[in-house]
């Protein structure tokens, strides 16, 4: 370090938590580091289709590394599982098969693994969804925070599904399939460190059912598909904007945001639109079929509070703007990196 | 929630702003002091709904965007430190430093940990006496009397491992250096509602009197700004300058005794360096001589550095309300939240930030 | 500047390290916290007080609450004058 450096300068050179955070500096990261050699440019889709066999699969993969490994609502076993149903779910695909690989700390309770183990053959039996194969690694202690949990899973184009981030179009409506902020919340809320004690619990499950209903009740007119996951639904909403140039326009009064969640967002000063779900999505649905989907979403368990909370615009292409509870708009911008509780 | 829910009905906005258009008859200047405003006006877009004239100045009342760099880079050497274990609010670790930020810290394996509150910090410290933990007191006076008891309470636990890293600021000598300033355009302010019911709002009469500008107490929802406006705009067009509280189920008028108290136990009023704005006389609080065994700029003899902000930013003139963030040239395009160059595009509540997060064009304000 | 949020205390105890420090427990909507009570000596179980950084700053005064909202409630609400509705509960 240099003392007398004489421009104020934020750090670029290393990885930071932020980098992971599902905001900016991860589409940065992303786009400037990891994708241009292995993808080049193009959608950013949760799952990809994979010709084969003179038919698609569609692949998808995610790791997890969550801390509290345990915490209302789910642990990192069951969030493994539904993490990556969902991803596959959000191209529009019924899940096939999981891999499941761990990478486990030296001195990891042999109790915990086997919670998590359970958790993760109960997630994937209730889902429907079989674990075929797998791996396991230790490292040493210090080398990895208790266990990694790394699910990839296979999966079907559902007959009739033909989603993408890039398909929104001017007119859409706007779903949503239940509360927001419920994930993040109850993470942040376990973390001791914090000290708060809460009745939030995680959103954690698997949406796949929920997607195929939506696909029965009108196929191609689901548009898009897309859980948002790390950085909220405000980093969700603005992806796929991007990704089909178009505006989204949201009502702030219709987005569902339990009272412990508000109330935890309001002490730490966080944006329900930025804190992570893992059991709700957002889709781009055709004005016909609006109603259709909307009953279909509202017909199982997963979304019995699904509702519309906005349309999409002809543009500005990738702007998200809100209308807020005092009646004005403003503009619903990414997660720019970790989300940092704050005081003023 | 309550006394929350209730105060951004947005029919009850509506009548305000509509009583508002009725009372205002000439264009008035209104500075409201806090961040904590500055995000409730900017993220509803309070001031676009507003009659046109009445105009909004957001002022230097983010305590992470007037923090001088200086202190920024002496928290970071700190930080830095192999026997250190550096506790912060949250908004303190992306502000950029000469030589970096805290995140940045972390990054490179400094033991970085962000706190809700000062006494969880001192809790670390007693849980690890073999660390030398260092708290980073920042805030204005609704902060103070939580940092004061921080240092309180690692007295009366005797700990030898606890130090505070203070940067205090406090308004009134801040709203004052605004009034005095010879291109200054305000006309009425909103007094920060929290710093007040910490301290009361007796400091604010003799300024209402002086300069003759109102001043209104007033809180953080929607509905307490948009009548803390219509408060303000009314003692302008009748020709008043009094001190009004808006804000009274919070406020009173001698506000918090007991935590003024511990304000002065633990502190002594010092100049403080405002970070674009430059040192103004009394403006801060410094750690009293008796409490200076738990100050780390003593106890790790931290240097001046010499510290020089980047030439493109104009965050002084943005925290005196002279020029908009979409004026600068840097603004959206070199400074942005993931690269700010200067404090009031760091935190949520900075100035900058808050334009740029809810997607203010430059030199296109309020186009919609 | 100050994030300070309303909530009702739940609980009033000593502090187990500082029996001087007085300390309760704050229910915001389903969310609890420990919190220092130390200045705000006259606030007792139910009721509100603004919390920053784990500090009760100040109680909420109920009566004085209830009378901004009041003076606000009674300015006319013009628009809805002219659709002969009231609109409350749009």
């Amino acid at each position: 370090m240099n003392p007398t450096c004489p421009m104020p300068r934020a750090e670029t050179e290393r990885v930071l938590l932020g980098h992971g955070s599902g905001g900016q500096l991860m589409a940065e990261l992303l786009g400037k580091v990891i994708t241009p050699d292995l993808l080049g440019p193009g959608v950013a889709e949760d799952a990809a289709l994979v010709p084969f066999n003179g038919g698609q699969a569609v692949l998808s993969t995610d790791s997890f590394v969550v801390t509290p490994r345990f915490f209302p609502g789910g642990d990192i076993g069951s969030l493994a599982v539904h993490g990556t149903v969902n991803d596959l779910a959000m191209r529009g695909a019924a899940p096939v098969a999981l891999c499941l690989a761990y990478v486990l700390e030296e001195g990891l309770p042999i109790d915990d693994l086997a919670r998590i183990t359970a958790s993760v053959a109960a997630a994937a039996r209730s889902a429907g969804v079989p674990v075929v194969t797998g791996d396991t690694k230790v490292v040493g202690r210090g080398a990895a925070d208790g266990i990694y949990v790394t699910t990839t899973g296979l999966g079907a184009l559902l007959p009739g599904a033909h989603v993408s981030a890039a398909h929104g179009r001017a007119g859409d409506v706007v779903l949503l399939s239940g509360p927001i902020g419920c994930h993040g919340t109850a993470i942040l809320a376990a973390r001791e460190d914090l000290g708060f004690e809460s009745e939030i619990s995680s959103d954690s499950q698997a949406l796949h059912r929920l997607v195929a209903r939506m696909i029965a009740a009108a196929g191609p007119d689901v548009h898009t598909l897309r859980d948002p996951t790390r950085g909220g639904l405000a980093s969700a909403l603005n992806e796929i904007a991007d990704a089909a140039a178009v505006g989204i326009e949201i009502e702030e009064a219709l987005l569902p945001v339990p009272a412990p969640v508000s109330a935890a967002c309001e002490l730490l000063g966080l944006d329900p639109l930025h804190v992570a779900n893992e059991g709700c999505l957002v889709a781009l649905v055709s004005p016909r079929a609006a109603d259709a989907v909307l009953a279909a979403m509202r017909d199982g368990p997963e979304a019995t509070a699904a509702r519309a909370i906005g349309t999409v615009t002809a543009g500005p292409a990738g702007r998200v703007t809100a209308h807020t509870l005092v009646g004005s708009t403003r503009v619903v911008d990414m997660l720019v990196g970790e989300q940092l509780p704050r005081i003023c | 929630m309550k006394y929350l829910d209730e105060y951004r009905d947005p029919v009850l906005a509506r009548r305000l702003l509509e009583e508002l258009r009725k009372l205002a008859t000439k264009p008035w200047t209104i500075m409201e002091v806090c961040g904590g405003q500055t995000h409730t006006i900017v993220r509803q877009g309070i001031d676009e709904l507003l009659p046109a004239g009445i105009r909004m100045i957001h002022g230097p009342g983010c305590p992470v965007c007037v923090t001088p760099l200086a202190m920024v880079d002496k928290a970071v050497a700190i930080a830095a430190r192999p026997e250190v274990t550096f506790t912060s609010y949250g908004d303190m670790l992306r502000v950029p430093g000469s030589t970096g930020d805290l995140v940045g810290v972390k990054a490179r394996g400094g033991d970085v940990r962000v706190v809700y509150s000062p006494l969880d910090a001192v809790r670390i410290a007693e849980a690890h006496p073999d660390r030398q933990v260092v708290f980073f007191a920042v805030g204005f006076e609704t902060t103070a009397p939580a940092n004061a008891m921080a240092v309180l309470h690692a007295a009366a636990r005797g700990l030898a491992n606890f130090t505070v890293l203070v940067s205090h600021v406090l308004v009134p000598p801040a709203i004052t250096a605004i009034l005095d300033a010879p291109d200054n355009e305000v006309r009425g302010f909103l007094a920060a509602g929290h710093v007040c019911a910490v301290m009361g709002y007796t400091q604010y009469e003799p300024i209402a009197a002086r300069y003759r500008v109102p001043i209104v107490v007033t809180g953080f929802e929607p509905l307490d700004l948009i009548e803390g406006i219509l408060m303000t705009v009314r003692q302008l067009e009748e020709g008043r300058a009094e001190v009004e509280n808006q804000y009274a189920r919070a406020v009173h008028r001698a506000g918090n005794t007991a935590a003024q108290d511990a304000i002065r136990e633990v502190f002594t009023v010092t100049a403080r360096s405002w970070r674009g704005v430059g040192e103004i006389p009394a403006s801060g609080l410094a750690l009293a001589p008796r409490y200076a065994a738990y100050d780390a700029e003593h106890r790790f003899a931290v240097e001046s550095l010499n510290t020089t902000e980047h030439p493109a930013c104009i965050a002084g003139d943005i925290l005196r309300g002279t020029r908009l963030p979409t004026d600068c040239a840097a603004y959206g395009t070199a400074c942005t939240p993931r690269t700010p160059l200067g404090a009031p595009m760091v935190s949520a509540e900075g100035t900058c930030a808050a334009f740029h997060g809810a997607g203010r064009q430059r030199s296109t304000v309020g186009s919609r | 500047m100050c994030l300070g949020i309303p909530g009702r205390i739940v609980e009033v105890r000593a502090s187990a390290d500082r029996p001087d420090l007085r300390t309760g427990i704050v229910d915001f909507e389903g969310l609890r916290r420990p919190v220092c009570l130390v200045y705000t000596p006259e606030a007792q179980i139910g009721d509100y007080v603004i919390v920053h950084v784990g500090f009760a700053i100040s109680r909420v005064d109920e009566a004085e609450a209830a009378r901004t909202l009041a003076v606000i409630r009674a300015i006319p609400d013009a628009l809805a004058r002219e659709l002969g509705t009231t609109l409350e509960r749009t």
